[in-house]
């Protein structure tokens, strides 16, 4: 097919024309290309392929990585519910199995009609006001048995998506304890003026004074990040702040975007400035898809202020802009190098490193990758000086972190705390009553128990990248880490062998021990496959996936114990269900068409 | 061996073996160049190393790393040939035996497969886990070649050597996590709508059975084929026919 | 005085989702049987023709599971062997049989009884002396704990004999590259 002759060229060409047909801008290509059909139709890939000039084998191979883009079709409307443990503690299930019963679908399968198809999707951060979904990419959060009744007859109507009741897509904040940076009134433009007026190396310098470390959760230091990528040699720097924000039970930078934008973007160019970069990206999570066209309205408005673009602020050479690219629902573009590549337009595979970032990331130049809250805090630095800075929070683990809490209490939310809170206090702070454990940093992180209340949060305690899911007595820790497996499983890259295979392993045993098919046989296993991941996967999503099962057995064993069914190893399926198929096609039921259980049940 | 060769800036330490190496080389490299094998799959001396199987992990300094992408250092201390290390790399395999469809007896390949000698190499007795089992379509659609996707380890050596050998980007991996996939740079995703010949060096470095030259499989009888003649660990890359 | 004879060791064969490849094999280690049979007494196998296994020290199953006879010999064999070894490709991995694993059974049955040409008032097969079959064909180790693995299809008589003379010694059993083959 001609270039002229494609159906597809109308909305692909001003798509393509926007980014001058850049192959780096593949994914955001495919995105867009998306949001007209509803899925990329291979027609549309006859014509980026020819324009573009790529094969059509890697637009395929880069779109199918991405969870939340469709090379078939997938319905008018594409409803995923938000699949993470604090959703399913707030009966996320129930309500999708109502959902697909009142409009007769099958999870997992397009409607025969076309009309829709349903899903569950890794944490969409919507935890605080959950059970949460995403339809076509729009959150609606606080599901209710109401709700979701309301939402089919607007999808049996076909009613479009603008036209639903926009209290649906009201999300709130929910900030309940503000510090330094939630209470700041920033104004935007006074961190770069204070950064003109202190000199771009002077700034550096508060910075590293500041000892700010890194939000994401790994804790670098800042200042030595910047530093070493001013220092290293490159055509072009460039800045990109990691607004990927995936791991389950975080959503402190789903708020700081929404309400706290100006200190971000303001942190980025500053960064920008001090490693002499001209270009910055906010990789924004392809679920918050919905705060797009306010990010943009900010950094236009920015741009008006002469705080982006040539000359800020009239300091002649001082040229820096900002780019937003959307994710599409894969979580592992969380990690730096994941990111990077998919920024390029590439599958969101972690990179084999060194080199790190700082010295060949984006298109292989110096770039410096820092988390939402880290630019924003970097501005606050600017602004007020490294020492006082370094005056807050303790020694090793300076200024303020902004919890992500949800689960079993009161109050969830954002609460901003000066480092060194202890658990309980948080536990206190936000109405959390009987608690059994707190999963602090998320799926990868630590899972905290009762009698560990008093460790504090802070890289010389628990480093956290945010979240906080709370648990109280009555909740199955063994159901907690099983759902964390199975997010690593959907979400490993597929790159490595341990990874690939193991995650999915690691979530066949966890089944197996909770459909009671689980034995010593099955514990020894799990604890074996848990060191493989360890040692041998390529980056830290397979290192980590065990973590919640290692960290739950060695805290709730009992969790696993009253799982462990047999004495003796026993199939994991159930052989008698295996027959029912030929009882079926043979029309028998007699004893010989059965067979028994194992029988050392105890 | 005396102190000096131990702190010589240009050697390491391979399982108590001196190993010499230039700047810039990788362990797996080093190993190699000196007669010492280290188990591997993605990895081709002819190719940019990939590290994706981590069939070549080793304990550098204490810590396990992939040898075909880490970097030789003076005076480094490497374990390979242990038993934890082993043990570990068997796993490895396993998992890529039952992430498949690997039916030896019924492979063209078989006898001339990198998977099942480093499988024998290793001394792997059996796949150990669950089988995965997934339906996995045949592709007979090119006059010459044949491709069996059950049998792929997503090695991507093909991807490499049609890309920057060939440059033709006959293949790709799609998809992510154990539903990744090799897929053929054609709209009906047939090999037989491509311009992939028997010319390609993507022809010639599939280490499994996955990219079949029609017509020779049993040109050589099972039992006769360089693995059978000698392990893996003597001769791991033996000239392909037909390359 | 002659040390009191030693008690010979009892072992047990069968074949299930197989096609008696191992056994012939088995008996291709040849006068070497002469030596075997000084060592064991067998128990259930298709060269004693017995029925049931009684409690016996070693167990050689050739074969994957394909139906719910498969699944009882198995069970059977696990209760009654103190060592269980997998012999061959189909024990190992499900083998030639396992190839229908990526059909739905339905399909089989389907295509087996009633679509075939030729076939008119087909219908499938309903006594209930013939065992069901199991909607996928597996390995043994997915079924039971197996002890030791013999891989080949089959694996020589060579093979076999070392695994055998290796545990009747007491040792660990071990291949080497000469017998250790999965074609």
């Amino acid at each position: 097919m001609t270039r002229q002759m494609n159906t597809h060229a109308a909305y692909l060409d001003p798509i393509l024309n926007h980014c001058q047909c850049n192959v780096h801008d593949l994914l955001q290509i495919l995105r867009q290309a998306q949001e007209h059909y509803g899925y990329i139709h291979p027609d549309a890939i006859d014509y980026l392929s020819e324009v573009l000039a790529l094969p059509r084998a890697k637009i395929e191979g880069v779109a199918s990585f991405y969870s939340l883009l469709y090379l078939k079709p997938h319905g008018e409307y594409r409803v995923l519910f938000s699949d993470n443990i604090t959703d399913r503690m707030l009966g996320n299930i129930d309500l999708m199995n109502s959902l697909c019963s009142q409009l007769w679908v099958e999870p997992g399968k397009v409607s025969e009609d076309g009309l829709l198809w349903v899903n569950t999707t890794s944490c969409t951060g919507m935890c605080d006001q959950g059970p949460a979904l995403l339809v076509n990419n729009i959150a609606i959060n606080r599901l209710t048995a109401e709700r979701v009744s309301a939402i089919c007859e607007l999808i049996r109507e076909r009613v479009p998506l603008p036209s639903w009741p926009a209290e649906f897509f009201a999300i709130e904040n929910n900030i309940r304890r503000k510090d330094i940076l939630l209470n700041s009134d920033f104004e935007s433009g006074s961190a770069l003026a204070a950064m003109l007026q202190r000199g771009a190396l002077e700034t550096l310098q508060e910075v590293k004074i500041s000892k700010l470390r890194g939000r994401g959760g790994a804790g670098f230091s800042t200042g030595s990040k910047w530093e070493f990528c001013r220092a290293a040699a490159g055509e072009q720097h460039y800045v990109v702040c990691n607004a990927d924000e995936g791991e389950p039970g975080t959503f402190k930078d789903r708020v700081l975007l929404n309400s706290y934008a100006d200190m971000m973007f303001e942190g980025m160019t500053l960064c920008g400035h001090i490693i002499d970069a001209k270009k910055g990206f906010l990789y924004l999570r392809g679920e918050y898809r919905y705060l797009l066209d306010h990010l943009q309205a900010v950094l236009q408005r920015r741009r008006q202020q002469g705080l982006l673009g040539s000359n800020i602020l009239g300091h002649a050479g001082f040229d820096f802009d900002i780019e937003i690219h959307l994710g599409a629902g894969a979580y592992i573009c969380g990690e730096e190098s994941a990111l990077i590549e998919s920024l390029e337009g590439k599958r969101g595979t972690p990179r084999n490193r060194p080199p790190y970032p700082v010295t060949c990331g984006y298109l292989n130049q110096p770039t410096v990758v820092n988390n939402v809250e880290t630019f924003a805090a970097a501005s606050l630095v600017a602004l007020h000086g490294g020492a006082w800075y370094a005056g807050i929070g303790t020694e090793i683990s300076s200024g303020t972190k902004i919890l992500s809490v949800s689960g079993d209490c009161e109050r969830p939310g954002l609460y901003e705390f000066p480092f060194g809170v202890t658990v309980a206090e948080v536990l206190a702070d936000c109405g959390a009553r009987n608690t059994q454990a707190v999963q602090v940093s998320g799926p990868s992180g630590v899972c905290v128990a009762a009698n560990e209340f008093d460790r504090r949060i802070g890289f010389e305690d628990i480093p956290t990248a945010g979240a906080f899911m709370v648990f109280n007595q009555s909740r199955d820790m063994f159901e907690v880490a099983r759902n964390f497996v199975q997010f690593f499983a959907h979400e490993s890259c597929g790159f490595c062998t341990p990874c690939r295979v193991g995650t999915s392993l690691l979530g066949n045993m966890m089944n197996k021990l909770a459909q009671g098919h689980g034995s010593p046989y099955d514990f020894a296993e799990i604890e074996k496959l848990n060191v493989l991941l360890q040692s041998t996967s390529h980056c830290g999503l397979g290192q980590s996936a065990c973590n919640p099962v290692l960290d739950t057995i060695a805290k709730f064993r009992p969790a696993y114990d009253q799982r462990m069914m047999h004495t003796e190893f026993v199939p994991a399926f159930d052989l008698d269900h295996a027959l029912s198929q030929a009882r079926r096609m043979t029309g028998r039921d007699d004893t010989g068409a059965h067979l028994e259980r194992d029988h050392d049940t105890r | 061996m005396t102190q000096d060769n131990i702190s010589n800036p240009t050697t390491f330490m391979l399982d108590n073996k001196i190993i010499p190496f230039s700047e810039g080389q990788t362990i797996i490299q080093a190993a190699m160049a000196a007669g010492e094998y280290i188990p591997h799959l993605c990895y081709n001396p002819e190719f940019k190393p990939h590290g994706s199987c981590k069939v070549c992990t080793v304990k550098a300094n204490g810590r396990q790393a992939a040898s075909c992408t880490q970097l030789a250092q003076a005076d480094m201390v490497v374990e390979s040939n242990t038993q934890q290390i082993n043990d570990e790399r068997r796993a490895l395999l396993q998992m890529l035996f039952v992430e498949g469809n690997h039916f030896c007896p019924s492979c063209e390949k078989s006898g001339n497969c990198e998977l099942q000698a480093t499988a024998y190499a290793l001394e792997m007795m059996s796949p150990h886990f669950d089988h995965f089992s997934p339906n996995r379509p045949l592709d007979a659609s090119h006059p010459e070649y044949l491709l069996d996707f059950n049998r792929c380890i997503l090695c991507s050596l093909c991807v490499r050597a049609s890309r920057d050998v060939d440059g033709k980007n006959v293949f790709a991996l799609s998809e992510r996590g154990i539903k990744t996939q090799l897929i053929v740079n054609a709209k009906s995703g047939k090999l037989g709508d491509t311009d992939f010949s028997d010319q390609d060096k993507a022809a010639h470095v599939c280490p499994v059975g996955v990219i079949i030259k029609k017509r020779v499989g049993f040109t050589i009888p099972i039992g006769e084929r360089a693995f059978d003649v000698n392990p893996i660990s003597v001769s791991p890359h033996p000239v392909k026919k037909g390359a | 005085m002659n040390a009191p004879a030693k008690p010979k060791l009892r072992m047990a064969t069968a074949t299930l989702a197989g096609c008696f490849g191992c056994h012939m094999s088995f008996l291709d280690i040849d006068e070497r049987l002469f030596d075997l049979i000084e060592l064991v007494e067998f128990d259930r196998s298709p060269l004693t023709d017995i029925k049931h296994c009684g409690p016996c020290d070693i167990g050689l199953i050739e074969g994957g599971l394909c139906n719910a006879e498969n699944v009882h010999v198995l069970r059977e064999f696990r209760a009654n062997c103190k060592i269980l070894i997998a012999v061959g490709a189909c024990a190992i991995n499900g083998g030639l049989p396992a190839q229908r694993n990526h059909f739905p059974l339905s399909l089989i049955l389907e295509e087996v009884y009633h679509a075939q040409h030729g076939l008119v008032d087909g219908f499938i097969p309903n006594d209930p002396e013939l065992p069901l079959p199991l909607d996928k064909v597996h390995p043994l180790h997915e079924v039971v704990k197996i002890d030791y693995f013999i891989p080949g299809c089959p694996p020589s008589g060579d093979t076999i004999w070392k695994v055998l003379t290796d545990l009747l010694a007491g040792r660990e059993p071990e291949l080497g590259h000469a017998l250790l083959h999965y074609d």
